[in-house]
């Protein structure tokens, strides 16, 4: 690697300029400034100024301040939220609240009140302001109570390195108790030592190691933009680092391809339990599957719409209350056009399948026609929102909450089937249907509750899906292909089967992606899938009978 | 004469009434084009003549399903595959034709490929400016892929509503890959702009008579040769196969290698649908593998009816007239009916509107249909 011609560090000396800049500004005065000094209004209007020399000063007096109102302010800065009212020129933070749009003086501390577009003016903020701010801001946030923001503020110190922080990452160091920021504040010291060319060799070197041990591709890029004379024992040993960090990366990307392979077969596996069900029962297919799960993301929608109405608190655990009610909307609908259709065309297969997709056509309409075709937004609980780390992946909990839901409904389903009067009469069914008739299982009332049953599953899946698909008449639609390949290639009448159908497919179809894309992977796919049957026509896991076929 | 050779004690009235009315329909509807003034009550605009010749080409296609569907048992939910890729091989030598005249004014390239910045026409577009060879690859390609998907399938028997999904699969799949911007037909876009066909210009009023002329005879060249196989000894077989497989099995017969016979055959039926559709609509682009495309044009053949071969056609056009007439009108309603047609016509009448028809003529109920 040629250090010098590498375009990857030609930013460098604009950030060593910003890094002076910082140091002027903070270690001039952040650190050094008397602590306790107040917030006064002046301060604050100064941040309106068109001089951008005086917002900076601004910026960093309210900085050293160490108010309480000065983080709150600003972040209002940061993100553009911060207003200043044409009147009187206060400056204001404004909030969303419950849709409209708030405004509160942050040192009156008065609760919000509204006011017209047109009575206040936006404080904007320039591109060199915004780096003067995140350093600012991530200063005054190592002192934070929260574990999350500090945390935040030790990857903005790895993020922009500068030695000038020294002191106060140390300082930080010394009492900081929750194991992660302390780690990340270790990799922001050894950032702030291996980017200053003024620090000795040796603690330069201590430091690239700090940051490929560190290996996420926060360090790589600090390494990366190292000041390093090239050819020197410190550039060979800082390309190794960087190795050493792409290898840990390279495999972290491979974990993370695993993980939405495994989100995306728990998609499937929603998706194509009910199918199974009704499908390996009654030979039956169901083309208005997939409009049950559509139907059950809209049935979130109406009672989350309902229960924000009565509450807001309500509407936290609306997604709790969707789930029954899903089912029986879905499941009420499928017995109908069980005893309606389906019923009047068991001897005929090809038939129902028409029938179906005719259905399928009528109920997308019917959506349609009633909530219109654009998207409907269902809005994620808290407790759903958000992601945790995991190494150097993110997992976002809704999706980790899909893959929970979808195992614990196979489960539920499992044991339905097996422990349950019912189960024992759709099981019987399913593997003889004249032999069960036979034994006085009625079994036309038993294929009414399959398809219910199944139809039900399917409104339940949608309840789950409307957290991570486009809640619009044409949701059913994606997944009705996809559904029926998993169950081709996991075997009819067996979720066991469809367990494994759903993970393989969802699996290889991310590990297919990166290199393919997403449609050559889909086809791609769709095409093992039609060789497949080829060898195995009844599935992975076919059932067992005797009948001649 | 050796086609009425053949044919003679093979045709039912049904039939000589249809291949009339065809043959009428070829000539008087061109006539009423060119002939009578605008404003004459008895003109038929350039549009309706194009929409007529698009009905047709769906009679072709609901002829090409009804083949399979209903003498051999194989419900195809893919056959708008067939028909998009003969469209595609037409619309290839219709972009070649263009000649130099497209936005960009490219002597080879076609306009999508120059906006691409590709430098050279890929291999596979290669001799599709020839008329003959473009004509071949209407129904080889679509013949090619039908016979490789049969093959498969019907070697390891798949039957069924397995089979009838692993053409829908494959019907996705392609309107996958044909959206693909770097597959080379254009992306979403398709392939659209045509210009002239055989040296005359598509829009020339004489084109689209001819077209639409065209349409009509080949329609009945077909329905000639699909009477010829279902009432030959192959098309007893396939009847056979359609109602026991195993049995024929058993009986010694390859079922395999009928059914692939005239699957094939089915498949390049529904090419060349595709191919005469595609200069009277002016554009192919990958909405036609859409599966909704397939599943439809299979409920043609049930509103029709199944298994007479006539029935398709009559349930192409009807369903057609019927979805031109709401979607000028009441396009909201539009899925309404045709779901609740899908839903009807299985449930109340299977075997359709022409044998639900013949039977009142022949003063019975029920009937000997499949």
């Amino acid at each position: 690697m040629v250090a010098r011609s590498d375009p990857r560090r030609s930013p460098r000396i604009l950030s060593a300029w910003f890094a002076s800049l910082l140091f002027i500004m903070l270690g001039a005065t952040a650190f050094a400034a008397v602590p306790g000094g107040d917030l006064t209004a002046e301060q604050l209007e100064r941040l309106g100024e068109r001089n951008l020399r005086v917002v900076e000063t601004a910026v960093a007096d309210i900085a050293a301040s160490g108010s309480p109102v000065a983080l709150e302010v600003l972040r209002a800065l940061q993100d553009g939220r911060l207003y200043r009212r044409d009147a009187d020129g206060v400056m204001l933070v404004s909030v969303r609240v419950g849709g409209a749009q708030v405004y509160s003086d942050p040192l009156a501390g008065t609760l919000g009140e509204e006011l017209a577009d047109a009575d206040v003016t936006l404080v904007r903020v320039s591109n060199r302001i915004r780096r003067v701010l995140s350093a600012a801001i991530a200063s005054l946030s190592l002192d934070s109570e929260d574990p999350a923001v500090r945390l935040a503020a030790a990857r903005q110190f790895i993020d922009s390195p500068d030695s000038a922080l020294l002191e106060a990452i140390e300082t930080a160091l010394v009492d900081e108790a929750d194991g992660r920021v302390r780690n990340e504040l270790e990799v922001a010291r050894a950032a702030a030592i291996a980017s200053d060319p003024a620090q000795s060799e040796d603690a330069r070197r201590e430091a690239v190691d700090r940051l490929a041990e560190a290996g996420s591709n926060r360090a790589r890029r600090v390494l990366i933009g190292m000041f390093i004379e090239e050819g020197s024992e410190l550039d060979v040993r800082r390309d190794a680092a960087v190795e050493v960090i792409d290898r840990n990366l390279a495999r972290w990307q491979q974990v993370q391809n695993l993980w939405f392979g495994l989100s995306l077969g728990s998609v499937l596996l929603l998706a194509a339990m009910g199918l199974a069900i009704t499908f390996g029962v009654m030979g039956v297919i169901n083309m208005a599957h997939g409009e049950m799960i559509m139907i059950g993301a809209y049935t979130t929608f109406v009672v989350q719409g309902i229960l924000r109405g009565i509450s807001p608190a309500l509407a936290e655990v609306s997604l709790l209350i969707a789930l029954p009610v899903a089912f029986l909307v879905a499941g009420l609908i499928g017995v109908f056009i069980e005893r309606t259709v389906i019923r009047r065309l068991y001897s005929r297969p090809l038939e129902t399948l028409l029938a179906t997709w005719g259905i399928s056509l009528i109920l997308q309409q019917l959506v349609r026609t009633f909530f219109g075709a654009s998207n409907q937004r269902v809005e994620t609980p808290s407790w759903l929102a958000g992601s945790m780390e995991f190494g150097q992946i993110m997992i976002t909990y809704n999706r980790l909450a899909i893959l929970i839901f979808a195992l614990v409904m196979l489960a539920a389903v499992i044991l339905l089937l097996k422990k349950t009067p019912l189960g024992l009469h759709i099981r019987a069914v399913t593997q003889n249907r004249k032999m069960a008739e036979s034994m006085g299982i009625r079994s036309d009332r038993v294929d009414m509750l399959t398809f219910g049953l199944g139809s039900g599953i399917a409104g339940v899946a949608g309840v789950a899906l409307s957290q991570i698909a486009n809640v619009s008449p044409n949701l059913g639609q994606g997944y009705i292909i996809d559904s029926f390949m998993v169950i081709v290639f996991g075997g009819v009448g067996n979720l066991f089967g469809t367990l494994v159908g759903a993970m393989t497919l969802g699996i290889t179809t991310q590990l297919v992606e990166p290199s393919l894309g997403a449609v050559a992977a889909k086809v791609l796919i769709l095409v093992f899938i039609i060789i497949f049957i080829q060898f195995r026509p009844r599935g992975l896991f076919p059932q067992k009978g005797r009948a001649a076929e | 004469m050796i086609t009425a050779r053949l044919l003679s004690g093979r045709m039912t009235p049904w039939d000589v009434a249809f291949l009339l009315l065809l043959l009428a329909v070829a000539m008087v509807v061109p006539l009423l084009n060119l002939i009578p003034g605008p404003d004459s009550s008895f003109h038929i605009s350039a549009y309706m003549v194009s929409v007529l010749g698009k009905y047709l080409c769906y009679a072709l296609l609901a002829l090409a399903i009804d083949l399979v569907w209903g003498y051999c048992g194989i419900l195809s939910l893919g056959h708008g595959a067939f028909f998009g890729l003969g469209g595609y091989a037409m619309g290839m030598h219709l972009m070649r034709n263009i000649d130099g005249r497209g936005v960009y004014g490219h002597p080879v390239l076609p306009d999508f490929m120059v906006f691409l910045n590709w430098d050279e026409l890929p291999w596979y577009w290669l001799g599709f400016d020839m008329f003959p060879f473009a004509m071949l690859m209407v129904v080889l390609a679509p013949g090619a892929l039908a016979f490789l998907l049969g093959w498969f399938a019907f070697r390891s028997r798949v039957t069924g509503v397995y089979l009838s999904i692993v053409t829908q699969a494959m019907t996705f799949a392609l309107m996958l890959a044909f959206f693909q911007n770097d597959l080379g037909f254009g992306g979403s876009d398709g392939l659209t702009d045509f210009r002239d066909l055989l040296g005359v210009s598509l829009t020339a009023d004489g084109m689209r008579s001819g077209l639409f002329a065209a349409s009509a005879i080949i329609l009945a060249l077909a329905y000639l040769a699909c009477r010829l196989i279902v009432s030959s000894k192959l098309g007893r077989v396939l009847v056979g196969v359609r109602d026991a497989e195993a049995r024929l099995r058993f009986l010694g017969y390859r079922a395999e290698r009928f059914k692939l016979a005239v699957w094939t055959f089915s498949a390049m039926l529904a090419g060349i649908a595709g191919a005469l559709y595609v200069p009277q609509v002016g554009i192919i682009n990958p909405g036609e593998f859409a599966p909704a495309k397939s599943i439809e044009a299979v409920v043609w053949v049930a509103v029709g009816g199944r298994g007479f071969l006539v029935g398709g056609p009559i349930g192409a056009v009807v369903v057609n007239a019927f979805k031109t007439f709401f979607t000028g009108n009441f396009a909201d309603y539009w899925l309404f009916f045709l779901g609740g047609l899908f839903v009807l016509v299985t449930l109340f009448l299977p075997q359709g509107l022409f044998g639900w028809a013949r039977d009142r003529l022949a003063g019975r109920k029920g009937g000997d249909g499949p």
